[in-house]
């Protein structure tokens, strides 16, 4: 490819001959004017040289002194860079990182995925990197120009990304574990060349957006070059995981709680299920067909687990599944691959030996001046200090949009789907519900795991106490609070090629209980309470008008609440009364 | 060197021009099409760094299957995957040991295939798409790998497996990818409006130099392979070369892989009305002698009747039942190399 670039560039005469013989040698016969080019063949020319140009300033070259380095690809403007865990791990906390302008920039751990062999690391020092654009990778398709824009063999001494170009060989690749935690599921398969150190770059599209992120290849007999097939993270994974990861925590993947296996028919069905997993709690069982999982069909025991190994554990997603000729769709919570301390012990442990990581581990040095304020160890955090950075943001969006009246006792009241009236009313001190069946009340400063009212509702008093808590306090208020990351804002949608929208979740432990928040526009959409670890949540879904001129939506249209799958209750809070008035 | 260098990036460059021009299928088509048309192929193997899988590819609607020789075809359970996920037992037809490609066939129909055609060779500069399970990457409905390469030379193979001679040593089209891999034998190369145009050979290194080599057998070689198996001349080439030595499978004994020190030289199968199955050899016998000298292994089984000269006698004794029973196979056919 340089070579023509050369040639064309500098129109040297002679080349019109060398490439007139060359077209009579090779006998292509595909134009009977092979002085002239078609302007075709210099127009795609054109656009590959400025697709590749795009990508490479927003390729990264990750040095780490003795530890070796890898490479990264820049996702936004204030410098997070997507690599690779195994690139991270024995660089730890500091490393430096150069893009193709030339300079080096200090970068900071941010998040770890151990699993899905994903690190998320961000370059200081600016607010106008060039960044890639993640694009949606289910659309990628076998054949498809792509290239690889990174560090190989940390080559890039001059800071510019090597370029290696390919085609797509394979799409939703299962790679198993090679004695190894790192799994990688539903990865792009090229045949673009990936060699050590090209871990953790940026695999790109025709126009130069990112379908994924380097990080693994067939090596085998001979020796540790590439021989033709590198694997790469889809760009959607890497969307899945970006919120957990921009937390600063040390991410899970996710386990249905059950293992499939193909039955004699080739169905994809239940072998074994746990009945402590919210699958089970859902109604799956033992040779139950599985249809679908997270929008995605599934149709072998690989494409089952490459559909779950692109998911964050924690998230809610629908399963559809068949039994019997009836097929049922359920929304199911997906668990934890390890225990929390299963995680660190692995993450502290050794490095990755089938991952292309040029360089050894080395004596980690004290941490440089510029990373020190921007890094926190803590146990289950890779760095706890983006975890108050995004909490703090959510913070921000809270109070911007919270009413100014917010502040004393809210009342909310209307009407049950029934058409029965309630009542609700939440101060500092005390909570009030009424409902046809009675009345329910809470002391704020009770242990609210003690008090799941009202009766079957799991907790609904409880967690708009600790919503109530949350808007006129603060997340830094309420317990201990942490930002999670990002879930769908509807999981029934996921699947879809079109975008998924994501909302940020806050996790609460508090007053003896555990609550999840999602966040959307500094408004709450929904909150999971948790009394117990092992109880079934409780599920407080909040709509929220549009909020057009003149209504500024202080209070949610509608509550749905949801426990064990059922219905608790939809209640439709009429807006005249108690907004403006009461908040 | 810089000849070919040039010439393959005037064909990179090329690539779009061409599409446009003389609106050649994109590549995703093609290798769509084509994928459909390669069998993922399961058999014997799996220890001591011998692969159990390779790559297959449909020649007839009706489940004819052009593979390449190898150990992996050793077994009675030749499981071969279509692209849509279906699997069937392989039978083995028949292999022409000089070119080493096997032919197979599984009971199904109406199967998207590829035309095996003497058509006239492809030249050099070529661009080519390669597919194949290699590393057994895809399993079950999962589309089979697909590398893009250009074809640098054709010349002759001159090549080796371990220390023994390749057994072809006429023109291969030589790769610019790495197809050398695991997995991809037998599998397809497509040219850009997906007609095939060869064969992913083994895995072999060259004689001059011993890199790993990334080569195709043309198509027309495979498709004179086919007849000769067809017409059940294969192991009968043409006078002229050095002497082949006889393969056991160009008789139509499949003895079962060779896997440990001493393999027990038990008879894996016998296909069907080849000259094993006349001579009255039958699945599970359990070979003893060559010509009246015993042998104790698989190995030793195949070095005796290598030694033996073409339209010799070719006798084995076994034992079936508990009883010894003699076997007359014939004369050894000749097998030549090419002149």
């Amino acid at each position: 490819m340089i070579p023509t670039r050369l040639f064309l560039r500098r129109g040297i005469p002679a080349w019109r001959r060398i490439v007139a013989a060359l077209v009579v040698m090779a006998g292509s016969g595909a134009t009977a004017r092979a002085f002239d080019v078609d302007p075709v063949v210099l127009e795609a020319e054109q656009s590959r040289i400025e697709a590749i140009r795009r990508a490479s300033t927003a390729a990264v070259s990750i040095f780490a002194g003795d530890a070796g380095g890898g490479s990264g690809v820049l996702l936004t403007p204030d410098g997070y860079a997507a690599t690779n865990f195994h690139v991270v791990q024995p660089a730890g906390a500091a490393m430096t990182c150069g893009l193709a302008d030339g300079r080096l920039y200090d970068a900071v751990l941010v998040g770890i995925d151990p699993t899905g062999d994903l690190a998320l690391v961000k370059l200081l020092g600016r607010d106008d990197f060039p960044c890639a654009e993640l694009t949606n990778s289910d659309l990628v398709e076998v054949g498809d120009f792509c290239f690889a824009a990174g560090n190989p063999f940390l080559l890039a001494t001059d800071l510019k990304p090597s370029i290696s170009a390919g085609i797509v060989s394979g799409v939703h690749r299962y790679q198993f574990p090679a004695g190894t935690i790192l799994e990688y599921t539903d990865c792009l398969q090229v045949d673009a060349a990936i060699n050590p150190g090209n871990s953790g770059g940026g695999l790109f599209d025709a126009t130069g957006r990112l379908i994924g992120v380097n990080g693994r290849a067939s090596f085998e007999k001979r020796g540790r070059v590439n021989v033709g097939a590198g694997y790469a993270i889809s760009s959607n994974q890497v969307r899945n995981f970006l919120g957990c990861l921009r937390a600063g925590r040390i991410c899970d993947h996710a386990t249905l709680g059950a293992t499939v296996a193909t039955s004699a028919e080739g169905r994809v069905v239940v072998s074994d299920i746990l009945e402590s997993s919210d699958a089970w709690r859902r109604g799956l069982r033992y040779d139950d067909e599985i249809i679908a999982l997270a929008g995605r069909p599934v149709r072998t025991v690989n494409a089952f687990k490459n559909v779950l190994g692109t998911l964050p554990a924690g998230w809610q997603v629908p399963l559809v599944y068949r039994r019997g000729g009836r097929r049922t769709e359920v929304l199911v919570r997906l668990a934890g691959i390890h225990a929390p301390a299963q995680l660190a012990t692995i993450v502290a442990g050794g490095a990755a030996e089938e991952e292309p990581r040029p360089g050894a581990d080395a004596a980690r040095p004290e941490l440089p001046v510029a990373i020190r304020s921007v890094y926190d160890a803590r146990p289950g955090f890779a760095n706890h200090h983006f975890n108050v950075v995004e909490r703090d943001r959510v913070a921000a969006a809270m109070v911007a949009v919270r009413d100014a009246t917010a502040l004393g006792p809210w009342v909310l009241s209307g009407r049950l789907a029934t058409g029965d009236e309630f009542r609700i009313e939440l101060s500092d001190t005390a909570a009030s519900i009424d409902l046809p069946t009675g009345t329910s009340t809470l002391t704020v400063d009770d242990a609210l795991d003690r008090n799941p009212v009202p009766p079957g509702s799991g907790g609904m008093l409880a967690a708009l106490v600790l919503w109530r808590q949350l808007v006129t306090a603060g997340p830094a208020a309420v317990g201990r609070t942490t930002y999670w990351g990002t879930a769908p804002r509807d999981p029934s949608a996921l699947g879809d090629a079109a975008i998924v929208d994501f909302v940020d979740v806050l996790e609460s432990a508090t007053s003896g209980v555990e609550a999840r928040f999602a966040v959307d526009g500094g408004r709450v959409v929904s909150i999971d309470l948790w009394t117990s670890p092992d109880a079934e949540p409780c599920e407080v879904r909040l709509v929220w008008d549009e909020g057009g001129e003149g209504n500024p939506s202080a209070t949610p249209a509608r509550l749905e609440v949801r426990r064990g799958g059922q219905e608790f209750g939809t209640f439709v809070i009429e807006p005249s009364a108690p907004r403006g008035k009461a908040l | 060197m810089i000849r070919s260098v040039v010439v393959m990036a005037l064909c990179y460059v090329a690539c779009p021009a061409m599409v446009a021009a003389e609106g050649v299928v994109a590549p995703q088509a093609t290798a769509a099409a084509a994928a459909r048309k390669v069998v993922k192929i399961h058999g014997a193997g799996g220890v001591r760094g011998l692969e159990s899988y390779q790559s297959g590819m449909l020649v007839s609607p009706d489940g004819r299957i052009v593979t390449a020789m190898s150990t992996v075809l050793d077994s009675d359970e030749i499981d071969c995957v279509l692209d849509d996920g279906r699997r069937f037992r392989g039978t083995l037809v028949g292999v022409d040991p000089r070119r080493e490609i096997a032919l197979l066939t599984i009971p199904a129909t109406d199967l998207p295939a590829f035309t095996l055609e003497a058509t006239d060779r492809v030249v050099t500069g070529t661009r080519i798409l390669a597919l194949s399970n290699l590393f057994a990457v895809a399993a079950g409905d999962e589309r089979v790998s697909v590398q893009r390469g250009v074809v640098a030379a054709v010349v002759p193979l001159a090549a080796r497996r371990g220390a023994a001679e390749a057994p072809y040593t006429g023109d291969v089209y030589v790769l610019d990818c790495t197809t050398n891999n695991p997995g991809s034998p037998g599998g397809a190369v497509v040219d850009s409006r997906g007609r095939l145009v060869g064969m992913l050979g083994k895995e072999l290194r060259s004689t001059a130099g011993g890199i790993w080599l990334n080569y195709a057998l043309p198509v027309d070689e495979i498709a004179r392979g086919c007849e000769a198996i067809m017409a059940g001349t294969a192991a009968e080439q043409p006078a002229g070369g050095p002497l082949e030595s006889l393969d056991l499978r160009a008789i139509g004994i499949v003895l079962v892989p060779d896997l440990i020190d001493r393999t027990p030289p038990f008879v894996e199968s016998v296909v069907a009305d080849s000259i094993a199955a006349q001579a009255g050899l039958r699945a599970d016998d359990l070979v003893i002698a060559v010509g009246g000298a015993s042998v104790a292994s698989r190995a030793a089984v195949q070095q005796s009747v290598g030694r033996i000269a073409p339209g010799d006698p070719v006798r084995l004794s076994v034992i079936r039942d508990g009883a010894v029973v003699e076997c007359d196979v014939g004369p050894r056919p000749r097998v030549r190399e090419k002149p």
